[in-house]
């Protein structure tokens, strides 16, 4: 149980070194950078709004520094984010849970596909030692981990839609389209999300089949795996339940971790392919300076990160008994 | 992986065994590198990068930033990969770019590093409380999402220049290499050379600086690897999306203005394909190198059939 506590203090802590990293910053900063966005939409938004940003980020406010960071502290944990100021009227939860699934679907669906495709290529290629796919692949993956992900979306971008005129160059759905559960809706935004998807899936599966052909290879060593030579199973069974099974065991704590960083996804493909996910909504947060928006989003993508983490925490000590046992 | 964006794939330095190196690694390394192909090539690879950045003179003759040129070229024999919507040298530019992009990546590497081995190696060494705290500390820096953590901080201090993007690397990037150098030390805390040099009355610190540091160099260079990997991908998404100096001559700042100008759409894609190669290719030399010093570490992972001939059915 202890650990299960340990777990839980961990996620409190970091969740709320996050919210104090959120505070901390613009007052850090040289010049207040909040005091030049005040300026910027003074006039344009009404005067509750810019009242509550003044307090949110300390201008012209007569509390005192520790008070104002209690009742931040207070706002977040109760959901007040505040209003947006590029999405003006709208508020910053609005805002961000539409664009929630967009990047969920989109990430979400790679994430998973990328980690099954890429522990199977991984699994197999260690397990063929020398063989034709173990001796191209792991080289290859290891210079395409180095590519930046938004180059490869660029480039996508220059072979598709410019050079052979086909899939669209970005955006999540037509302009024309009506949003709604419509077949003619749901095959456009699926059409919209091939190249998306597929940089992704290129960019990030390589990481999963070096792994996993690693752990595969220092499990292929281990006395079980000859034992079970020894008693003359299937090939297949010993790659799958023997070596596999447990090779794979590393691997899904980073996948845990990876399910988390869905929500922060692939900001630069979003923001090449200008999809309406979260990551482009950060970028265009900063580019409008609304920084309402960006710390929300920023602590949403942390508590996404440190949910999964916690989740994943207590699925190993389900899995694996020697962390329970551990004092 | 796909976890965060560019984050996490250091991955490949991950489970290291160091134990059978001994001190006096300098040596080791060298004819380490020549013995791996991977290192060889990526040794290569940075060598020639290292030249540019020094020479850039020597091979490109064109002012990178002088507009004079026709606008918009296609290649040709004067130059050789056209010229940009303004009328600059793309080769020139490429090549004057590798000493801003190189440059951030060896000393935010370096100082990420640096700072790793500080808090892992005391981490490990002091034990108790002390080892408590900064675990924690390092485990916090490391699940607190890197990238857009590095887009706020770069958002609130607008072009803040190198030093500020630098600074902002080392603060998301050095807690890897502090937790893998912590357990790294953790391991050697008990071994005998460590209890020898306690028993002669070593102080502390020569203890740290004599004989554990030597002893992990090793891993250390190899971390050093991971962190300049990082820092060359994430300062060139920063600047990507016009978060760095937009003035400078870097790889990433190239493709902010190919992508702004719509490099691709108008007919000058090589302005938005160069950089990236180049990005690419660095990022390969250290990845190969990192990649290379896994596999001469842990020699499970070497290619079978070249040293021990001894094949698994």
């Amino acid at each position: 149980m202890s650990y299960a506590l340990r777990r839980l203090g961990f996620f409190v802590v970091t969740l709320w070194v996050a919210l104090t990293i959120n505070f901390a910053l613009p007052r850090l900063m040289p010049g207040n950078p909040a005091i030049a966005m005040m300026a910027r939409f003074r006039g344009r938004v009404n005067g509750n709004v810019l009242k509550a940003l003044e307090i949110a980020f300390g201008v012209n406010t007569k509390q005192g520094l520790v008070s104002q960071y209690f009742s931040y502290l207070g706002n977040t944990l109760t959901g007040h984010f505040g209003t947006s100021l590029t999405f003006y009227p709208n508020s910053v939860s609005q805002v961000v849970f539409s664009a929630l699934p967009w990047t969920l679907g989109i990430v979400g669906v790679t994430t998973v596909l990328a980690f099954a495709l890429g522990t199977l290529v991984g699994m197999t290629s260690g397990w063929r030692r020398g063989s034709v796919l173990d001796s191209v692949l792991p080289p290859v993956f290891v210079i395409t981990s180095a590519f930046p992900y938004f180059w490869i979306a660029l480039l996508a971008i220059l072979l598709f839609p410019i050079t052979l005129h086909v899939l669209p160059i970005g955006f999540g759905y037509s302009n024309t389209d009506t949003i709604g559960w419509t077949w003619h809706f749901v095959g456009d935004v699926l059409y919209h999300a091939v190249l998306p998807a597929l940089t992704i899936l290129v960019t990030s599966i390589g990481g999963w089949i070096l792994t996993m052909r690693n752990n595969m290879i220092t499990t292929l060593s281990e006395d079980y795996v000859r034992m079970a030579r020894a008693k003359g199973l299937s090939p297949l069974r010993i790659m799958f339940d023997y070596a596999g099974r447990n090779a794979i065991l590393p691997n899904l704590t980073g996948f845990a971790m990876s399910l988390g960083f869905v929500v922060s996804g692939a900001i630069l493909v979003e923001y090449v392919f200008s999809y309406p996910g979260v990551g482009f909504l950060l970028l265009q947060a900063v580019q409008n300076e609304d920084y309402p928006l960006m710390q929300t989003l920023f602590l949403l993508i942390t508590v996404a990160v440190l949910v999964a983490i916690l989740v994943m925490d207590f699925v190993t000590m389900l899995l694996d008994p020697r962390t329970r046992s551990e004092s | 992986m796909s976890a965060g964006v560019l984050a996490p794939k250091r991955g490949l330095a991950g489970r290291s065994r160091w134990g059978r190196l001994r001190t006096g690694a300098g040596a080791n390394l060298l004819r380490a590198i020549v013995s791996n192909h991977k290192a060889t090539a990526g040794a290569i690879l940075l060598l020639i990068f290292v030249f540019f950045a020094v020479f850039p003179g020597v091979i490109a003759h064109d002012n990178p930033q002088a507009e004079i040129y026709a606008r918009a070229a296609a290649p040709s024999a004067k130059h050789l990969l056209g010229t940009t919507t303004y009328g600059q040298d793309i080769f020139s530019q490429l090549i004057w770019s590798t000493r801003e992009s190189l440059f951030i990546a060896v000393i935010a590497g370096a100082l990420a590093t640096v700072l790793s081995v500080l808090i892992g190696v005391s981490a490990a060494y002091l034990g108790g409380g002390a080892d408590s705290v900064l675990s924690l500390f390092t485990d916090v820096f490391l699940v607190i999402p890197a990238f857009p953590l590095i887009v706020v901080i770069a958002a609130y201090a607008k072009n803040g220049g190198d030093a500020i993007l630098i600074a902002v690397l080392v603060v998301t990037g050095w807690s890897y290499g502090a937790r893998q150098l912590r357990s790294q030390a953790l391991s050697l805390r008990n071994r005998d050379f460590l209890v020898a040099a306690r028993l002669r009355g070593e102080r502390r610190w020569r203890i740290i600086v004599f004989e554990i540091l030597p002893t992990m160099t090793s891993l250390i260079v190899a971390n050093f690897l991971g962190a300049a990997l990082y820092s060359v991908l994430a300062a060139a998404g920063l600047q990507f999306i016009g978060l760095g100096n937009p003035n400078t001559m870097s790889w990433g700042t190239m493709l902010y203005w190919a992508q702004n100008n719509e490099a691709l759409q108008i007919g000058t894609p090589l302005w938005a394909v160069m950089p990236g190669i180049a990005l690419a290719l660095l990022g390969a030399a250290f990845s190969l190198l990192n990649y290379a010093f896994d596999e001469i570490s842990n020699p499970a992972l070497r290619p079978v059939g070249r040293k021990r001939g001894r094949r698994r059915s």
